[in-house]
């Protein structure tokens, strides 16, 4: 089955393939990701939709695991602390990402040299299990990423709890650092891994001259409140119940979603149950 | 042959009331289940696998890792309610083994490993019923499970039993077809009709061969259009769901008259 040149000049279209089905045989176009040549044929190798920009042919599957790209900001765990100067970090891609010692900010300014003690107290900083926000920084050979943490915005994460969806749910946006009204702080990390977490308040972040390093890398959790700690779990529980009807996540889809359950005085446990859960992408709808 | 039921009687049908060459009812089921990255529930008349399938990943074993391409790893496991007689098999049953063994061979040249060099994509395989044809089963689930979590593959692979009563060949074997007569399952790609897997376990007379090799290859194009249909509706639906709710529209809408605009200079 052959496109013809009419269908693929159709940008922002979503055709959708299948692995094996032929694209094109003509000369004309580039393969891209996704498709394979074989006979001076391009043919899809994911199943998802054909996109096309200018000569480039490109399917994109809708389920797949994170594809990194420089400048990404990502929420990612700890998997491993390996010598020399390095941690893994698990972020849902298809290599665990490495973070380098001297991609992170140290205690007592950002700019000094590494020492070897703090080569030796690497667990200090980040342990296993750990988790953090980063910036993806380059790529090794082998096409994993290398992270960075080296802005305040950055480091290890705490007060809140984490959330896994598609990745393709996860929209690049202008900030991914998100404040809720409800007092809740999000991290829409592009991977896929969602961090919901208590409103921290500007003037207390951990200020630009005052690099506080006990702050910055402390595992203890500050005192949440309980209804932090109920906006939270809703919060986390809309984000679950969007992801098990595959809608792209977007403030004012959470903000709404986030008062309509209000509305509704339910628990936030109740958003769980089937019909619930349907209502609430029922609302959405219909808004 | 000791078995009372007859394989083919003379009206040409079989024991389950088929005919020769007609395959049983097949149903594909692409929901997300748990975390696994795809999975696939695929039924053949009363036989059902059950594929999760996690990765590429970073591998669990760094000996495991290969420095050029990904590396599969199949397991199987045979539930023990799963046949007419209770039984539990352990994990490193031969025949269990044999089977994920099978598997891999039959998709490391389908999918594309080298895109993901050091990493391991997990493929469990789970039979839940058994009723003739688990490979073949396993075979179509692992495919399905595949493409849904999103990895490169060059085709479908799509695998059919055939077999022989006395001369009249049979396609899609029953336990009972199974255990009294020669059979065959072959994994075919249906866009080259290239052959992944060949494999008998039973004896099969070389001039049959040919008739019953290019009846299963038909049949495995019927089964190519069972699963590309399912995997079309999934598709489908996921990408309705992506779009609906209106703010994500207004945004789309918003990109493209962005791309509009570009397009113009």
């Amino acid at each position: 089955m052959d496109l013809d040149n009419e269908e693929l000049l159709e940008e922002g279209g979503s055709r959708l393939t299948f692995p094996g089905e032929t694209l094109t045989s003509s000369q004309a176009y580039m393969r891209g990701h996704g498709t394979y040549v074989d006979n001076e044929e391009v043919i899809a190798s994911v199943a998802g939709t054909i996109e096309r920009v200018n000569k480039l042919v490109t399917v994109r599957a809708i389920r797949t695991r994170y594809n990194p790209e420089v400048g990404d900001l990502v929420v990612g765990r700890i998997t491993e602390v390996v010598q020399p100067r390095r941690w893994k970090v698990d972020a849902n891609s298809r290599q665990d990402a490495v973070l380098m010692l001297s991609s992170v900010n140290l205690p007592g300014g950002v700019q000094r040299r590494k020492l070897e003690s703090d080569e030796l107290q690497m667990r200090n900083f980040f342990e296993e299990g750990d988790l953090l926000v980063a910036e993806v920084q380059a790529f090794f050979s082998d096409g994993a990423m290398s992270l960075h943490t080296r802005s305040l915005k950055y480091g290890k994460l705490r007060n809140g709890q984490l959330v896994a969806v598609p990745p393709i749910l996860v929209r690049r946006l202008k900030s991914h650092f998100l404040t809720l009204p409800c007092g809740v702080d999000l991290i829409l990390g592009l991977n896929g891994y969602i961090w919901v977490s208590k409103h921290v308040k500007e003037s207390e972040q951990e200020g630009e001259e005052g690099f506080d390093a006990e702050a910055v890398y402390s595992n203890q959790n500050d005192d949440i409140d309980e209804s932090t700690r109920t906006a939270i779990s809703r919060v986390t529980n809309i984000i679950r119940v969007l992801s098990s009807h595959f809608i792209p996540m977007s403030d004012m889809l959470l903000l709404e979603a986030y008062e309509w359950t209000v509305d509704q005085e339910g628990n936030a446990k109740d958003l769980l149950q089937e019909d619930f859960g349907e209502a609430l992408i029922a609302s959405i709808n219909t808004r | 042959m000791g078995s009372r039921v007859e394989i083919l009687n003379e009206g040409g049908f079989r024991s389950d009331g088929r005919r020769q060459f007609e395959l049983r009812d097949m149903t594909i089921d692409l929901s997300q289940r748990g975390i696994a990255d795809g999975s696939a529930l695929i039924t053949h008349g009363l036989t059902q696998v059950l594929v999760s399938v996690f990765g590429p990943r970073e591998a669990k074993m760094r000996s495991q890792t290969i420095h050029d391409r990904a590396n599969i790893n199949v397991e199987v496991s045979v539930a023990a309610f799963s046949t007419g007689e209770r039984r539990k098999r352990s994990r490193g049953d031969k025949r269990i083994l044999e089977i994920a063994s099978t598997i891999k061979s039959t998709f490391e040249p389908v999918v594309q490993t080298n895109l993901y060099p050091r990493s391991q994509i997990d493929v469990f395989v789970q039979v839940l019923q058994q009723d003739g044809g688990v490979l073949q089963a396993c075979i179509n689930g692992t495919t399905l499970a595949l493409i849904n979590s999103g990895i490169p593959m060059l085709d479908f692979v799509c695998a059919v039993t055939g077999g022989v009563h006395s001369t009249s060949p049979m396609l899609d074997l029953t336990l009972l077809e199974e255990n009294d007569i020669p059979n065959v399952t072959v994994a075919m790609m249906p866009k080259t009709g290239k052959i992944a897997l060949v494999t008998m376990e039973t004896r099969l007379h070389v001039d049959r061969f040919k008739e019953i090799f290019r009846l299963v290859s038909d049949a495995g194009k019927v089964i190519h259009g069972e699963m590309k249909s399912a995997v079309l509706s999934r598709s489908t639906s996921l990408v309705t769901a992506m779009g609906s709710g209106p703010r994500t529209r207004g945004g789309d809408l918003e990109e493209r008259d962005v791309d509009d605009q570009m397009n113009n200079y």
